[in-house]
């Protein structure tokens, strides 16, 4: 990474809520000169649409406030990140930045999020707990507001289980018979694949399990990739792959779509945005697809992973924080502003009191036949098991890709490529700098 | 892209050593050479006719249909992506062209200054200059990007059409070639002629050297054209305002849309369709100049 990195660990909180504070004091000292003139504020964003969400605050309270956003789109991903501190590091990052939950612990411990507990700490009830604990990454800080989420559930092919005569799995074992089922039936169909391509997929279904990849234990990072749970998860899917069971191509490739397409795969485990993804993928089969909640490690357990989701965080290097943390909690939680992202930038709230409100009382187009999809989403994404992000998210997942890959491949032991992104990920951050505990 | 722009470039740079040698007697065709160029050929052009085929398909047809059979969505792409956000990909190619037209000019301009001061002077440190220079050659220009992008924050020039410029008319690439092109192409004879019928340095440069130089300068101006008009990370750190965004940087944001939303691929592969035609034009357009009898009527030996 061209940038250095400031030392410091996230959880020493302390050092960290006493800059922040330090910083905010700075910042409300020249807002209160600020109040009696206009602000302007930049938003780098990559949720297409957000423009027009804007202008809604620049029309209404924006104008009242004399607080005016200008947005600036930006393209999605870690590199993006790296844009963020780069600019961050010439003291320019722009008033307001999205940034997807596991890239705060990175941006935090580079010290480019202010603390805002004060201006939004009101919002916490409007989510989730296993929500809200992302943006405070265990500390009293508040370094961002939910945006979107993306909480996992299984997709399949309502005609195709009918005529394979399959029943939806409740638990992975039923997922396994049923893949096994499959293969019987229909030899050269397969229900899904494994992707060595979507780390996040994998971490999501980690997430499930109850897997903590980073923890802080005192002044230290603990990093868990190859714990118990993730471990499970591993051994389950290198199972299946070995066995032949599913496919274990990447998704997102063009033969991926044709096989959605042409219904030689007939299930998706996938997030709340499945069908925007669908609809694209696999436009033939509109209606005939079917969404349920994930299958579950044990019965009566209820529980789920996400995949994706991001969140509105204001920069240190702003000068209007008050101003920008004022913009964040609208439009994280105005009922306007949030219909108004559903509609523009297709999100899925991660305020729970939008999950049903009223983009949300209709299907999605493509999955018209399914009357309570959002009903039902609303419901899975109360069960969202909290999800624990370190400072170097971005390296365990490249080490995902190239370990997991090379493993469905040669169809190869998973745990083994498990063990290699507990290490590269630790070796990782101990190169940076951060203490490490066995 | 670059790909792309490169294999454009090889065709054009090998006529003019065929023309040079003259008409060959008719000979047997060698064919383990000719069947390994055909490959290299067939490997390097099936993703250009990837692309072209793809770019008229419908979203619908896109993965759907058989890879390289025609779609009927061509027009259709063409007219979304136009009114993509009010037509900002118009806005992007224009900024590309104002990038890399600019840009490529101006650098030209400096290595031809620079290139043919090398050749044709000497001076204490040319060499050790010279030598500095052969050095930036080797550093690939996408680790100064960030540096770069400091020093400009420092003179409050981020985020403008300055800030991508400034960084590109210096390259030492153009400079090396340009110096090696006066060696060759400006003998010192005709610069010696020159000054004793009395012209002055800069008229010596303008009238006699620059003329001759011009083949070797239209080669530095292209290099530099595709290689502004396809760089991506130097924009991408600079800017932050997508209306100044050049077209490498806009078809990124169209792809990397977040997770909720699909990426529109329909319309990058149109877009990086469209945005080859320039490239194209302008290889078409220059490469007369490549077959142009350098010194003729310079020297006589």
């Amino acid at each position: 990474m061209p940038y250095t990195k400031r030392r410091r660990l996230v959880s020493s909180a302390v050092a960290v809520a006493l800059g922040a504070t330090a910083l905010a004091a700075c910042g409300s000292s020249s807002d209160d000169e600020a109040q009696s003139g206009p602000v302007s504020l930049t938003y780098w964003t990559w949720a297409p649409g957000m423009d027009k969400v804007v202008d809604l605050w620049n029309k209404g309270p924006g104008k009242k406030e004399q607080i005016t956003v200008t947005v600036k789109k930006q393209a999605s991903g870690d590199t993006l990140v790296t844009k963020i501190l780069t600019a961050h590091k010439a003291g320019k990052a722009p008033d307001l930045v999205q940034a997807e939950y596991q890239a705060l612990p990175t941006l935090v411990s580079n010290d480019a999020l202010a603390d805002i507990s004060g201006e939004v700490g009101d919002a916490k009830e409007k989510f989730a707990d296993g929500v809200w604990q992302q943006t405070t990454l265990g500390t009293d800080a508040v370094y961002a507001v939910p945006q979107d989420i993306g909480p996992m559930m299984f997709y399949y092919r309502e005609d195709l289980f009918k005529k394979y005569g399959l029943k939806v799995p409740a638990t992975w074992d039923e997922f396994a018979e049923t893949a096994r089922a499959l293969k019987k039936k229909a030899p050269d169909t397969d229900l899904t694949t494994f992707s060595a391509n979507d780390s996040g997929l994998f971490a999501g279904l980690a997430q499930q399990a109850g897997a903590k990849w980073w923890t802080t234990s005192g002044d230290k990072w603990k990093v868990g990739i190859n714990d118990a749970a993730t471990q499970k998860v591993a051994e389950f899917w290198g199972d299946l792959v070995k066995e032949g069971a599913i496919d274990d191509q990447p998704m997102y490739t063009p033969a991926w779509n044709k096989a959605l397409n042409t219904g030689k795969q007939i299930a998706w485990v996938s997030a709340v945005w499945a069908p925007g993804t669908l609809t694209t993928a696999a436009p033939d089969t509109k209606g005939k697809w079917a969404m349920a909640p994930l299958p579950q490690w044990s019965d009566g357990e209820n529980r789920t992973g996400s995949w994706g989701g991001s969140s509105t965080a204001v920069t240190t290097d702003s000068e209007h924080k008050d101003a920008a943390a004022k913009f964040a909690a609208w439009l994280n939680t105005d009922g306007d502003a949030l219909s108004a992202l559903a509609k523009e930038s297709g999100i899925y709230p991660a305020s729970t009191s939008a999950q049903l409100s009223g983009a949300f009382t209709s299907p999605p187009e493509y999955f018209s036949n399914q009357p309570d999809f959002y009903r039902k989403a609303a419901e899975i994404a109360e069960t969202t098991a909290p999800s624990a992000w370190g400072p170097n998210v971005n390296v365990a997942y490249t080490t995902f890709k190239d370990a997991f890959g090379a493993a469905a491949k040669n169809k190869s032991d998973f745990t083994a490529a498990l063990d290699t992104m507990q290490e590269e990920t630790v070796a990782d951050l101990e190169k940076q700098g951060f203490e490490v505990a066995q | 892209m670059s790909s792309l722009a490169l294999h454009q470039a090889d065709p054009a740079a090998g006529t003019s050593p065929g023309t040079a040698r003259g008409p060959a007697r008719p000979r047997r065709i060698a064919l383990v050479p000719t069947l390994t160029l055909l490959l290299g050929a067939v490997y390097c052009l099936l993703p250009v006719v990837w692309v072209v085929i793809a770019s008229t398909k419908s979203g619908r047809e896109l993965f759907s249909t058989f890879t390289f059979w025609p779609g009927t969505g061509f027009t259709g792409n063409v007219s979304e992506l136009s009114s993509y956000r009010d037509g900002v990909y118009w806005q992007w190619m224009g900024n590309s062209a104002l990038y890399a037209g600019l840009g490529a000019l101006l650098s030209t301009c400096v290595s031809a200054f620079s290139g043919y001061a090398l050749a044709i002077y000497r001076f204490r440190g040319r060499e050790t200059m010279f030598n500095i220079l052969l050095a930036g050659v080797l550093m690939p220009p996408v680790i100064l990007a960030i540096p770069q992008y400091l020093l400009l924050a420092k003179a409050d020039l981020t985020d403008s059409y300055l800030s991508v410029l400034l960084p590109q008319i210096l390259s030492p690439y153009g400079v090396y070639l340009a110096r090696i092109y006066a060696a060759a192409a400006v003998p010192a004879d005709v610069v010696e002629a020159g000054r004793m019928d009395g012209a002055g340095e800069w008229r010596i440069f303008t009238r006699v050297a620059l003329p001759m130089m011009l083949p070797g300068l239209v080669t530095v101006f292209l290099f530099q054209f595709v290689a502004i008009w396809n760089n991506f990370l130097l924009p991408y750190i600079m800017l932050s305002d997508d209306e100044k965004f050049p077209i490498t940087l806009g078809l990124h944001t169209l792809l990397e849309q977040g997770a909720n939303t699909p990426a529109l691929y329909t319309l990058v592969i149109t877009g990086a369709f469209l945005a080859v035609f320039p490239l194209v034009a302008l290889f078409l357009v220059v490469q007369r100049f490549w077959s142009l009898d350098l010194l003729s009527g310079a020297v006589k030996s």
